[in-house]
């Protein structure tokens, strides 16, 4: 089967997401579309899924046109596509995801369970994915949900598979695991689309590499003859710096002390369970781990957003436990929340007024109950300029601003004081290039200004890029602490799938 | 752990091995203190005065005899005890089961109280809530088909309301069952008019059904006070009156309850039954799940989200409006807001059953029996005042929606709107 998009062109409103876009898909192979956040990559995709419809353009399946009107037809055509966001029903078996849609049914519609069970299995078994049909979807790590998608898409006989963003959840050694799956699909004749932004992995498993930028086809490469700088280069359209540029730290006096955090949930779950760690003045403390094993609430913890059950927290020996996120902020400790959108900005609200979102109350910016706004617009005219946020305005609502810009504002708001520890957790989730460089150097600075700096990201290449130590974090607990310059990928990797355990000192 | 000190605290470790949050330790404190006042209440008012042999009626001439004051003693106490475990320790995984023993303790005093020295017909009474609970369910069982499926059923009563007036009106100008099917035609398009509003409109789903309610109940207040008055022939169906089931309603006990009812009960049950297959075993309940639970998973498998909602929706309206006849078939004709927020505790029984049909006729059950024991007080001479005992039913709606509503779990994506690319 040979799949082909020729002149796809969408339009949103403002910006044009896939601007003649050509791109050919060869059963048998591998193709890596690469680009950047915001590159069109997903809009191309879900083009050619159903999902969206090309305003211009035409794709052809075997040679002849097809215009598919929702995923119905794309499935009918033999596309299956992995979505980065995995479109399965939690409360569901594997079996019931599976099934949804093409169940084998009895009489009156009724599910022949029995069926469904042996045919998943069967699948399952024939590419080694090690499912059991029964198991509910909310219990499984996302590495084995991924699988139940893949086994969805090869259920509906799919002889091209998408995979958007996949590795983006996993662990290095799930990875190795994932790209053996791909490689067993490619040998059973299909074709298979890879959609990254990590280049190594594009390099590594890619027959062809397709670059995507602004909406636009750059150009085709044979990983065999290209590098990551070169490739880099061509993404981004100028040089990159891969590595962060940095000295070796200088660690000082302990400023985070954690002792013994306990952290539940609502129903008495343990989440963060009996943690304790020490982040000094001037280093970096990286925390690596699968999305989902505490990080997300020990640093709500550590500021103030979540309930402690137990332990302590201490910045430069000023207890902060169960404080409130003001009085954390007062302690001089800046917060790069994860989400920018739900915790970390108000989009309808002005650059100007998010800059000053932490300090408002401050006599600086307030007389009694009055809002001073000129000290607050000075203040957000510097720091825009300083910290290089492309707005039209301080008066744009902060919403509209793309990811990175919006990433920007925060580190902006944050960062532009003297502090004690920075708090950054997912600094770059969803940023382009330009600014993760940009975010990068701005926390390296922080640390050289002599603040402790604890970096959490899922993103183990980020961890390892900033970190001069790296604790990571396993269900709930600190499992390793390490040196960076001592350790390695892999290694690192071993201890987030829980594969390894470092004895408590 | 720590190793248990005594049996019962080995006992206790294991009913709360779980480490207790604050919050958990704060609502069994509120539990218990919850537990203490109705001791209380036992003691001082269905302990005291003259008290008396309660006689419960069984069917037939069967019957046993219950000595009221004894019994409120023992209530008063075992509330008391549960109180201070509930206070000290928690009941951990038995907490639920303690307070359904508890509840069902509690109204049997209350019944004995009632009926000191007085004749109380058990099975009459269950018969009657078994009778008041049918329209509940079949509000439900509506709410369960549309919510399921993702959309926000906050119109129950309106539906109910102009199932009863449709079926009233066209019943009586043509037969009965004529009007019953044209219920279901016309709720059944008021849904539909849901749906399009919510799914094309995104107008807000709760909104739209509080609106729905009003113009219901506004548009046959007035048509009743205008003409129904004026022109009785079009507001007198007759009542439908009940099938006893041959052979089964002579079982002992059973037969009044359950077989001596009319055929909207039988409906009902069988349409629990029916629903609870369809939802859990068929093609169609898998999507509808699906679609409720996580739309763009099933969208992007070509399942049509948006015709399921609609269809669903719909149907859901042709349900409560069935149930809204069951008003006329009862009463014979139509009288202004003859639900009586009957579909708001139909609300309430779809959150505490969790969604699911079994649960909402047990849920349904609970709310009708409070309707039957409120109706079954008025006749006792209890001395509690008739306004109260109407609103029995709401206050016992309250008090379980904030008791059991709490962990209730609804569709993930219940009330958001669904965009088609």
């Amino acid at each position: 089967m040979e799949l082909e998009l020729r002149g796809i062109t969408k339009r949103f409103p403002g910006v044009v997401a896939n601007d003649d876009v050509n791109l050919t898909i060869r059963s048998g192979e591998v193709l890596a579309l690469v680009g950047e956040n915001g590159a069109g990559k997903s809009t191309l995709m879900n083009i050619l899924y159903g999902l969206y419809h090309a305003d211009e353009g035409q794709i052809y399946v075997d040679g002849e046109p097809v215009t598919f009107e929702s995923p119905g037809d794309a499935i009918a055509a033999g596309i299956g596509m992995v979505h980065q966001h995995f479109m399965l029903v939690p409360v569901f078996t594997v079996a019931e995801n599976v099934v949804l849609g093409v169940e084998p049914t009895g009489p009156l519609g009724r599910l022949d369970r029995a069926k469904a069970h042996d045919q998943v299995e069967e699948i399952s078994a024939q590419y080694g994915l090690h499912l059991d049909p029964e198991a509910l979807i909310e219990q499984l790590p996302v590495g084995i949900q991924q699988r139940v998608e893949i086994l969805k898409v090869l259920f509906r006989d799919a002889k091209i598979v998408v995979f958007d963003e996949p590795t983006a959840v996993l662990t290095p050694q799930e990875i190795e695991e994932f790209f053996k799956i791909v490689e067993s699909l490619k040998a059973s004749g299909r074709g298979i689309v890879f959609i990254t932004h990590k280049l190594t992995e594009a390099l590594r498993i890619a027959d062809r590499i397709s670059v995507l930028r602004r909406g636009q086809t750059v150009g085709e490469a044979d990983p065999a003859e290209i590098d990551e700088v070169a490739l880099a280069e061509m993404m981004v359209g100028r040089p990159v710096q891969l590595v962060v540029d940095k000295e070796p730290a200088q660690p000082r006096d302990a400023t985070l002390q954690v002792r013994d955090l306990h952290v539940v949930d609502p129903t008495g779950r343990t989440l963060v369970d009996h943690v304790d760690f020490t982040v000094h003045a001037g280093e970096i403390v990286g925390v690596a781990g699968v999305q989902g094993n505490g990080q997300t609430e020990l640093v709500e913890a550590l500021t103030g957003l979540r309930e402690i059950l137990g332990g302590s927290v201490q910045v430069d020996g000023v207890d902060l436990t169960d404080s409130s996120p003001r009085e954390v902020h007062q302690a001089a400790v800046a917060h790069i929340p994860e989400d920018r959108q739900r915790s970390g900005l108000v989009g309808a609200f002005t650059v100007a007024e998010n800059m000053v979102l932490t300090r408002y109350h401050d006599d600086q910016f307030s007389d009694g109950i009055r809002m001073d706004w000129d000290t607050a617009r000075s203040t957000a005219t510097t720091l825009v300029e300083q910290y290089d946020v492309r707005t039209p305005s301080i008066a744009t609502p902060a919403g509209t601003l793309s990811g990175g810009n919006q990433q920007k504002v925060i580190v902006a708001r944050e960062l532009s004081r003297d502090l004690r520890l920075v708090i950054a957790s997912q600094p770059t989730r969803g940023v382009d290039v330009g600014s993760i460089e940009y975010i990068h150097a701005q926390v390296v600075l922080a640390r050289d200004a002599g603040a402790a700096v604890l970096v959490v990201s899922t993103e183990l290449d980020e961890v390892m890029a900033l970190a001069d130590r790296v604790l990571v974090m396993y269900r709930g607990r600190i499992v390793a602490d390490l040196a960076r310059d001592e350790t390695t990928h892999n290694e690192v990797g071993l201890y987030m799938a829980g594969a390894k355990q470092q004895e408590p000192a | 752990m720590n190793q248990p000190a005594t049996l019962t605290d080995a006992y206790l470790d294991l009913a709360g091995s779980v480490t207790r949050t604050p919050d958990q330790v704060k609502r069994s404190r509120n539990l218990g203190i919850a537990y203490f006042v109705l001791a209380v209440v036992t003691l001082f008012v269905f302990a005291r005065g003259d008290g008396g042999t309660s006689t419960f009626g069984l069917g037939g001439d069967s019957t046993f005899g219950v000595p009221s004051i004894p019994l409120a003693w023992i209530c008063a106490v075992s509330f008391a005890a549960l109180g201070g475990v509930q206070i000290s320790r928690g009941t951990g995984r038995w907490q639920s089961a303690l307070i359904a023993a508890a509840a069902l303790l509690f109204v049997f005093t209350l019944m004995a109280w009632a009926a000191a020295g007085k004749q109380f017909s058990l099975t009459g009474t269950l018969h009657d809530a078994l009778k008041a609970s049918t329209p509940l369910v079949f509000g439900a069982l509506g709410g369960i088909m549309c919510e399921r499926s993702g959309i926000i059923n906050i119109a129950i009563e309106g539906l109910l309301l102009a199932g009863a007036f449709t079926s009233a009106v066209v019943g009586s100008v043509v037969n009965i069952w004529v009007g019953i099917l044209a219920a279901m035609v016309v709720s059944g398009l008021l849904a539909l008019m849901l749906a399009w509003l919510a799914i094309r409109f995104h107008v807000d789903q709760v909104i739209v059904g509080f609106a729905i309610n009003f113009f219901v109940l506004g548009v046959t207040s007035f048509i009743d006070s205008r003409v129904l008055t004026r022109n009785p022939e079009y507001n007198g169906t007759g009542t439908i009156s009940q099938w006893k089931v041959p052979g089964l309603h002579r079982l002992p006990i059973v037969g009044p309850i359950l077989f001596e009812q009319t055929f909207y009960v039988y409906v009902a049950l069988g349409l629990v039954a029916f629903i609870a297959w369809a939802l859990f075993k068929t093609k169609w309940g898998l999507q509808t799940r699906a679609v409720g639970e996580h739309p763009t998973a099933a969208g992007t498998l070509g399942i049509d989200v948006l015709r399921r909602r609609y269809i669903n929706v719909t149907l859901a309206g042709a349900i409560s409006g069935f149930g809204g006849s069951w008003w006329t078939a009862d009463v014979g004709r139509f009288n202004e807001n003859i639900t009586n927020g009957r579909g708001f505790i139909a609300l309430a029984v779809v959150l505490v059953g969790r969604h699911h049909p079994v649960g909402a006729l047990m849920a349904a059950l609970v709310f009708g029996f409070a309707d039957a024991l409120a109706l079954k007080f008025s006749f006792l001479n209890t001395g509690i005042p008739s306004e109260f005992l109407e609103l029995a039913p709401f206050l016992v709606t309250l008090v379980v929606v904030a008791s059991v509503g709490r962990g209730a779990r609804v569709p993930a994506a219940l009330g958001q709107p669904y965009e088609e690319q």
